[in-house]
């Protein structure tokens, strides 16, 4: 043992591991809005009536949600290339990242829109709304305001899939934390501030949740 | 030389594939296993647990849910061997993944208990039974119908996390693919044929817990 905690070494690292901080944040932020809109029009096509519609989308999120992401994010890097898609590792992580939270936004819209009632739709109609107008103007917003929780721990779950960027040498956080693990030997206190670092993000993302929830709730 | 087809280097491979599904599915099964009976008692204090014994747990399964799996692995492996305990890969990797299990059977556990209504307890009460009885007889039963289908989501997601410990050189399904395309180049083929096996494992765990789900419904 006599292992005697010493921070020094993390705390002059310490903007390494903001600087990949706020790359992963960055990967997140884009790969979950790309995954936002695939998500919705996934989801759509899943409660769709048509099945050449839905059908493709069911297998979309069965395939995504049945794969280890660390198995797509290599695929994407070192496979792709041979099929003559050339993404640099940046590119390549967010494609997979946004495909993957495509997937799970898609079954957290799809309830959503199954949980707002028909009258909504007809009372659309009834007033001369356009089935377009009656999807973005009536049932995204509810359908957003009723999701807010789940998607809420979607997120957080995304953001944390942003440390496997790791694995192709994207320098965000987990990255930064490895490197300064490998070059100082101050383990115990790397991952110490590493983690906190995550477990304080996420729980920065899981209040602005719920200040947006709060603040959208139905007034009574 | 005649390039060496695809279905060749995997009847060469077989062995090295199966040994690796085999490792897999040994830590994915370690792994459910500890991190569930860990979790009963997480998902116990969380609920009967008193104040002291709650925010203990409750920090515990906060600070596991806010870092990313990775980051976890990454830090059984180096922290166990900086503090004196020498753990091989495998057991840093399945101790990083029951921990994680831990906290989300924790939290299905603590819902599904928290779900019945309090009427149940009172009229045990009522009819003298001891806390012991009531557990056994009244709330575990009703409880474990609720969670069990979450349950068996929860080990699909240990399979596809089993794959973060090829990071840290643990020779499982993903690391042996690898080590597979780095003698043959074929990187296309082999995480196809590695992302085949594993959404396969998947798609029967997901099938299974929408049986148990059926299964368990109460019916209406």
């Amino acid at each position: 043992m006599g292992y005697t905690l010493n921070f020094a070494v993390v705390w002059r690292n310490f903007d390494q591991l903001l600087a990949g901080l706020a790359l992963s944040l960055g990967l997140a932020v884009v790969s979950i809005l790309i995954g936002a809109v695939i998500g919705l029009a996934v989801a759509f096509a899943l409660t769709s009536r048509y099945r050449a519609v839905a059908c493709p989308a069911t297998a979309y999120v069965t395939l995504i949600r049945n794969l280890p992401i660390l198995v797509l994010v290599l695929f994407a890097y070192f496979a792709l290339p041979q099929l003559g898609v050339r993404l640099d590792k940046v590119q390549s992580f967010v494609a997979v990242l946004a495909l993957y939270s495509g997937a799970y936004l898609a079954e957290v819209f799809r309830a959503g829109l199954l949980s707002i009632p028909k009258g909504l739709t007809e009372a659309g109609l009834a007033i001369g709304l356009t089935p377009m107008q009656i999807r973005s103007t009536i049932i995204i917003p509810l359908m957003l305001r009723n999701v807010l929780p789940s998607m809420s721990s979607t997120i957080i779950s995304l953001f944390k899939d942003t440390s496997l960027a790791a694995t192709i040498a994207v320098p965000e956080l987990t990255f930064a934390a490895r490197k300064i693990n490998v070059e100082s030997f101050r383990v115990i206190e790397t991952w110490i501030v590493a983690s906190a670092l995550y477990v304080v993000t996420c729980a920065l993302i899981a209040a602005l949740m719920r200040q947006i929830e709060r603040r959208l709730a139905v007034p009574r | 030389m005649i390039a060496p087809s695809f279905l060749d280097q995997l009847w060469l491979a077989r062995h090295v594939i199966l040994n690796g599904l085999g490792i897999t599915v040994a830590i994915s099964l370690l792994a459910i296993l500890a991190g569930s009976v860990l979790g009963v008692f997480v998902g116990l204090s969380l609920v009967y647990g008193n104040r002291w014994l709650r925010l203990i747990v409750r920090a515990y399964t906060d600070i596991i849910r806010g870092t990313p799996v990775l980051v976890l692995v990454l830090a059984s492996y180096y922290v166990s061997s900086a503090v004196g305990v020498n753990l091989d890969p495998f057991s840093a990797g399945v101790l990083a993944l029951a921990v994680f299990c831990s906290s989300h059977v924790g939290e299905i556990v603590r819902g599904g208990l928290q779900a019945i209504p309090k009427g149940q307890t009172e009229a045990a009460k009522a009819i003298g039974l001891t806390f012991g009885q009531t557990f056994a007889y009244v709330l575990w039963p009703q409880a474990l119908r609720q969670f069990l289908p979450a349950w068996v989501n929860t080990a699909a997601e240990m399979v596809k996390a089993s794959t973060l410990l090829s990071v840290i050189g643990v020779a499982e399904l993903l690391l042996r693919s690898q080590e597979i395309i780095s003698r043959n180049f074929m990187s296309l083929q082999f995480y196809f044929f590695a992302g085949a096996l594993y959404f396969l494992v998947n798609y029967g765990i997901e099938r299974f817990g929408k049986y148990v789900e059926r299964k368990t419904a109460i019916p209406s």
